[in-house]
């Protein structure tokens, strides 16, 4: 499960970020690789994907900075809702 | 308040940014389209805009009451209301034309005249009105919320009080000028258009693949983008289109699409809106 989360959400951040070497613990924002349109789109495709929406307060940049950030705030609001 | 009262004209990604941010900012909105449809969708992407503003610096409390100071209507009429007028209908200057008169007929006397746009003479777009002295240009950035600074621009009829009274506008919605002249592409695109177009020379040419060249100035330089996203994010179609109206203007060759842009347009490939520019999007 966590495996095919994290495929997925690599998948759709480097279709934007052209950097396979780029770590799952990296920030891309501060990297320079993506900009705030970036940002909602991929808040978009998480709440698309996994079918929930982000509450007011996990809707920061930081939960989105890097794969392991999205992979962990996915698998907290699909476990919450089980 | 100076200005309580805004008729937004065009319900566009640009009118919607910047009537988002008026009623983020306290002011009511007036929305105008000439088409139904394109207003809910609108007031639906306003409505998920406003609820991502937290991702960017601080979440709003009441977004319900933002949307409640946005009226959207599609007739013209309701103008008779506005303090201000922001227009941001397509940039297609006989669809402008055709807006400023109904607009110069039903606003006040001395209200505002905001041109939003990139490239259109501000000069042209003020003979449209019976009051050129109270019309100047302000060409905002996507995504307009996020943007704190807009390309002000001034017509050779645009008064003093009239760039005074707009940088005051701008205020209020938490936004600064940057006051330049009218000429053909301001400065924001006379600079950007032969940029781009020179980055597309340069894969042409084979010096480097698309994703070398916008590396460069993300990692190097520190651009957000590149020049190569960029085209792909405005669209290679409105790069064309600008470029062959800035070589019209000035007549100077620097301004040559390069054949490799036109091959692009030709083939479909018109950036993120259709999937595939010098970059793909899924």
């Amino acid at each position: 499960m966590t495996s095919e989360i994290r495929a997925a959400i690599r998948g759709f951040v480097l279709a934007f970020v052209k950097d396979d070497l780029l770590d799952d613990d990296e920030n891309m924002f501060e990297l320079g690789y993506v900009n705030s349109l970036f940002a909602m789109q991929l808040v978009m495709f998480v709440e698309k994907t996994y079918g929930f929406s982000v509450p007011r307060d996990d809707l920061k940049l930081s939960n989105f900075q890097s794969i392991d950030a999205i992979v962990a705030l996915v698998e907290e609001r699909l476990g919450s809702a089980r | 308040m100076d200005f309580e009262t805004i008729g937004v004209v065009g319900a566009g990604v640009m009118g919607r940014g910047v009537a988002q941010t008026l009623a983020a900012h306290g002011m009511r909105v007036v929305l105008l389209d000439r088409e139904p449809d394109i207003l809910d969708a609108a007031r639906d992407e306003i409505a998920q805009s406003l609820r991502l503003t937290g991702l960017f610096g601080k979440a709003i409390d009441d977004i319900p009451a933002v949307l409640d100071r946005i009226v959207t209507d599609t007739d013209y009429a309701q103008l008779e209301r506005a303090d201000f007028v922001v227009e941001n209908i397509t940039e297609k200057e006989e669809w402008k034309a055709a807006i400023y008169p109904v607009m110069d007929c039903v606003c006040r006397p001395g209200v505002i005249f905001a041109a939003n746009t990139s490239c259109l003479s501000i000069t042209r777009i003020a003979s449209w009105t019976g009051r050129p002295d109270r019309v100047l240009g302000m060409h905002f950035m996507n995504p307009v919320p996020l943007k704190p600074v807009v390309e002000v621009i001034r017509g050779v009829h645009t008064r003093d009080d009239t760039l005074d009274q707009a940088r005051v506008f701008l205020a209020q919605m938490r936004k600064r000028a940057v006051v330049v002249n009218d000429m053909p592409g301001f400065v924001s695109n006379r600079v950007l258009m032969p940029t781009i177009n020179e980055a597309i020379w340069v894969v042409q040419d084979q010096v480097a693949p698309p994703e070398s060249v916008d590396r460069i100035f993300q990692s190097c330089f520190g651009h957000a983008m590149g020049p190569l996203a960029t085209g792909d994010l405005i669209g290679l179609d409105t790069i064309l289109l600008s470029l062959e109206n800035l070589y019209a203007a000035y007549g100077d060759p620097k301004f040559r699409p390069c054949p490799l842009l036109r091959k692009m347009v030709d083939a479909g490939f018109l950036g993120r809106k259709s999937g595939k520019g010098f970059f793909e999007y899924s």
